[in-house]
């Protein structure tokens, strides 16, 4: 089976660009199923049945920290892939907080990039930019060519192994040429025993388990403080001393 | 730059073979892409940008060679085909000199002289100059129509451009389309404009998604062409003519 991890900022185009390979791959006669990992909402596992009447998962983190949930449940995943029999299982993850990546040693790690992000978005996307194998621009069809290119130089220099796709999330232009190579990449029969490319975050303050009040009695477990310089000694102009 | 665009057909949209089984573009050559809406002008874009490889549903084979060999997919991306449409905006913050100076940077050309060069030819194709200094987000629709234009002929790598219906932009198109071939590129263009469609040597007419046929401008059509663009400047002339608050008279457009 193929499973491919898609991840990216929120409304980047991730479903929208699963969606279009996904046609592809019907079309071609390959049997395909989505999981979608979400902290919010989960109703995109619906648009993946309703659109393409394909098999979807959708699994929400809750109060729980999005990557680590995320990464609790891969193999369940991907048992649940091997059992419908599907040849492509899309596992697509949301949000996350660019302090990590889901990406997986071995496993096709696809990140989606939104040039309506600005030209600035590749150099503070983190791990989840800097670790993946294949990056789709979206939404580049909407900006100048040569804000395209300074995106995609912004991707080079933080990721030169990394092949650059653009893919129109509305259309599907360019979602052949990611599948292209998404393909070549290679096959997982299971996800036991490898690696994230990156560490998580650690969860260990009070707010990790359910803490919702505000205040120093509240705070328990691992806990740092902003450093505030002291009013008009030296390098005062970042701190706020009112 | 020693590139070249072939397009070999396919089918079209009822599943026949498409009538015109290839087209080889060489640099500075210009096809013009014509026929009604919905007659697969931007499914044909599609398949160039994306080099369809007998895989989209039009089952074309895209090529683009740059001195005889593919280019590698990971400078493909976004350095290939340049794209331009109506719907291409800028969405930086900056100036003009600023945002020149950041693509120099990011293919590694040297900055400091291109934003003078740049800024000067897209001067050429819209009637209000721009300046250095000027901010992105203040140009004017066809000021940022220009840049763009400018921008891709002098600094863009990409040896094949393809526009989809800018004709309405307030530029000078024809200029324009000149601009891009006068520094080798090869541009496939969308157009509903008849000069725009004689400007090109070659255009190719599409109808229910496929290549109908491909023609060059004939010697009968050069001629057309002259007539279409002296009434093409009278309408020109109208144009600034009213804008500025003018009124025409009747004599004018005899």
């Amino acid at each position: 089976m193929k499973a491919v991890i898609v991840a990216g900022p929120p409304s980047s185009g991730k479903t929208a660009v699963v969606v279009h390979m996904t046609r592809q791959l019907l079309a071609a006669g390959e049997r395909t199923a989505a999981v979608k990992f979400d902290t919010q909402s989960s109703a995109y596992p619906d648009l993946y049945r309703e659109r393409l009447g394909i098999p979807a998962l959708g699994g929400m983190s809750g109060y729980l920290c999005p990557d680590h949930y995320f990464i609790s449940n891969m193999e369940e995943a991907l048992a649940w892939g091997r059992s419908i029999r599907v040849r492509w299982l899309f596992i697509e993850t949301a949000g996350l907080c660019l302090r990590c990546a889901p990406h997986i040693e071995g496993v096709p790690a696809v990140t989606v990039v939104d040039c309506l992000g600005g030209v600035q978005a590749p150099a503070k996307m983190g791990p989840l930019l800097t670790l993946a194998d294949i990056v789709l621009l979206t939404k580049g069809d909407l900006v100048s060519q040569a804000e395209r290119e300074v995106i995609a130089f912004g991707v080079r220099s933080v990721n030169p192994a990394a092949a650059q796709y653009p893919v129109n999330g509305l259309v599907g232009t360019g979602a052949l040429g990611a599948l292209r190579a998404i393909r070549a990449l290679d096959d997982v029969a299971s996800f036991e025993g490898r690696k994230l490319r990156h560490d998580m975050p650690a969860a260990i303050c009070s707010y990790c388990t359910g803490e919702r009040r505000i205040g120093r009695r509240f705070q328990a477990g691992s806990v740092e403080k902003l450093y505030v310089p002291e009013a008009g000694g030296k390098g005062a102009n970042g701190g706020s001393a009112a | 730059m020693g590139a070249r665009l072939e397009i070999y057909g396919g089918t079209d949209r009822l599943g026949n073979k498409e009538p015109v089984e290839q087209i080889s573009l060489k640099a500075g050559d210009s096809l013009a892409v014509v026929g009604p809406t919905g007659s697969g002008k931007s499914e044909l874009l599609a398949d160039i940008e994306q080099l369809a490889d007998g895989d989209t549903p039009s089952r074309r084979t895209v090529r683009l060679l740059i001195n005889d060999s593919a280019p590698d997919a990971r400078v493909r991306a976004s350095s290939v085909v340049a794209t331009l449409s109506q719907r291409t905006n800028f969405i930086m913050d900056i100036t003009v000199q600023g945002f020149v100076d950041m693509h120099a940077a990011s293919l590694q050309k040297a900055s400091g002289a291109w934003a003078g060069e740049v800024v000067s030819l897209a001067n050429t194709l819209c009637g209000e100059p721009m300046r250095e200094n000027s901010l992105l987000q203040r140009l004017s629709g066809g000021q940022t129509r220009a840049l763009m234009i400018a921008d891709i002929a002098l600094m863009s790598d990409a040896p094949a451009v393809l526009i989809d219906e800018v004709e309405n932009a307030g530029i000078d198109k024809y200029q324009a389309l000149s601009v891009l071939r006068g520094h080798g590129k090869i541009t496939v263009m969308a157009t509903h404009d008849p000069m725009l469609m004689l400007s090109s040597p070659f255009r190719l007419v599409m109808s229910e998604g496929g290549m109908r046929s491909l023609l060059s401008v004939s010697l009968e059509e050069k001629k057309c062409r002259a007539t279409l663009s002296a009434l093409d400047a009278k309408l020109l002339y109208a144009r600034e003519l009213l804008r500025k608050g003018g009124t025409v008279q009747e004599g004018y457009f005899a």
